[in-house]
């Protein structure tokens, strides 16, 4: 780990970016899996029951989790550049970290 | 690419990201309500199906995600795939658009009757 | 203690130097030893080696510091020390980079004051306690050693990005009363080489040597810039 990298914000920037790419990958697969409903609830259905597999619910887990970090992660980029200086940043980025952890947590109880 | 018109990139992407936070956490507790006992197409087309407020909804979250996932991608093309110029700029406009036509087609799947 | 020292140019080398461990030694002491006493072809800047001209600083174990604050014991672990110029900048021989890209990018952001008009006093009279100067003052102290561009990811991955130290300046004249530049200025820092770039990575908060946060200075000019476009039709050249 490059010295200039070990901080709190740098960890918040790579996973708010990370998370930015992986969404928005995901999210034409997401409009297209709705789009199935347009032949009809049968085949929303069908669709609904093929992601019932594991590896599908841990990669919607997954997708919550992310979600939820970029979330987090972009409302303290809008703390920082829109709401007067303060020099807690990084309790900022901690505080996005958690709000990741409860979502997925929260989802997979749902689950 | 003049400095005004990257200045309106950055605020619309801001703005984005604010209209974007009120939508996921209703998108979020939206997912959490609906997954409990399992995901059923009856289920969730009973929901939005002819269901006004759930179109706006998804409409806007659709147009936000949109525009914001376009110019984030954009920047993230430039640093780290040295992507830059007009390209970028179609590339950027093609993915906004892509993002538009298939998040209203999924719109219009779960609301149309 | 084993000392590697970057040699030559972009395409240079580490050499290695056997340096004798002394207390309260600091990194430019040690760079000092091996030039006055192992190799005299040794090239490194160095001034005031009391912290205050920012000439010394180099990457010495991977982070941007000023080499004669830097105190061997906080960063040599395991008794090794790697010592490179400053990063994001060509080189010009072993320890010594060329930092004029560095200060072209800080007349790009006009970081430079411009008179404004005459007033009708005899000078221009600046409240300290002033929001403006405050948020002037915060920033002010720089002495341009280059530390954050060294220390800056951004400035890695975007050639034209003007970086912390020339929009942390240019943020200090924003808030500058008196100055006459300001449309221009704010044109000058914004867009992909200015201050929109920031993703707010931080480095340059986390190591400048004077305890600046540039970070805090570009997100004044994302809110300047952001409200003189929204407010104005022209493209303020």
């Amino acid at each position: 780990m490059r010295p200039t990298r070990n901080h709190a914000a740098w960890w918040a920037f790579i996973v708010h970016r990370v998370s930015g790419v992986a969404l928005a990958v995901f999210l034409p697969v997401h409009f297209w899996a709705l789009g199935t409903a347009l032949r009809g609830e049968g085949a929303l259905g069908e669709f609904l029951r093929w992601s019932e597999q594991p590896m599908v619910i841990a990669a919607e887990w997954a997708l919550i989790v992310l979600l939820a970090a970029h979330l987090a992660g972009g409302l303290r980029i809008l703390a920082l550049e829109f709401l007067p200086w303060r020099d807690w940043q990084k309790t900022l980025a901690a505080g996005a970290a958690a709000f990741a952890i409860v979502a997925g947590l929260v989802f997979a109880l749902a689950r | 690419m003049n400095a005004r018109r990257e200045v309106v990139l950055w605020i619309a992407q801001r703005a984005t990201a604010a209209i974007l936070a009120l939508c996921v956490i209703v998108h979020l507790a939206t997912i959490v309500y609906a997954v409990r006992g399992g995901l059923s197409a009856a289920e969730i087309l009973g929901r939005t199906r002819g269901n006004f407020w759930w179109a706006g909804f998804y409409c806007v979250f659709v147009l936000a995600a949109a525009v914001h996932g376009a110019v984030g991608l954009r920047a993230i093309a430039a640093e780290w795939l040295g992507l830059r110029g007009a390209l970028a700029e179609w590339a950027m406009t093609i993915v906004g658009v892509v993002l538009v036509i298939t998040g209203l087609r999924a719109v219009v799947a779960v609301v149309g009757a | 203690m084993d000392v590697k020292v970057w040699r030559g140019g972009a395409a240079g080398a580490y050499q290695s130097f056997e340096v004798p461990r002394r207390e309260s030694q600091t990194v430019l002491d040690v760079v000092t030893y091996i030039q006055r006493h192992l190799d005299p072809t040794l090239s490194y800047r160095f001034a005031c080696r009391v912290g205050m001209c920012g000439s010394c600083a180099m990457t010495v174990n991977g982070a941007p510091r000023w080499t004669c604050r830097t105190h061997v014991d906080k960063v040599a672990a395991g008794g090794t020390l790697e010592i490179a110029p400053l990063a994001n900048l060509p080189i010009v021989k072993d320890l010594v980079a060329d930092m004029r890209e560095f200060f072209d990018k800080w007349a790009r952001a006009r970081g430079q004051f411009a008179p404004g008009a005459t007033p009708r006093g005899e000078f221009a009279a600046v409240r300290p306690d002033s929001r403006e100067r405050r948020e002037a003052d915060a920033g002010i102290e720089c002495i341009g050693c280059g530390v954050c561009y060294a220390a800056c990811d951004v400035v890695a991955w975007n050639r034209d990005y003007l970086g912390p130290a020339a929009l942390n300046r240019a943020w200090t004249l924003v808030n500058d009363v008196r100055d006459g530049g300001q449309a221009a200025r704010l044109a000058a820092v914004s867009g992909d080489a200015g201050c929109h770039s920031c993703h707010t990575l931080m480095a340059c908060t986390e190591l400048c040597p004077k305890k600046l946060s540039p970070t805090r200075s570009i997100a004044g000019l994302k809110r300047a810039t952001a409200r003189y476009a929204l407010t104005n039709r022209d493209d303020g050249e």
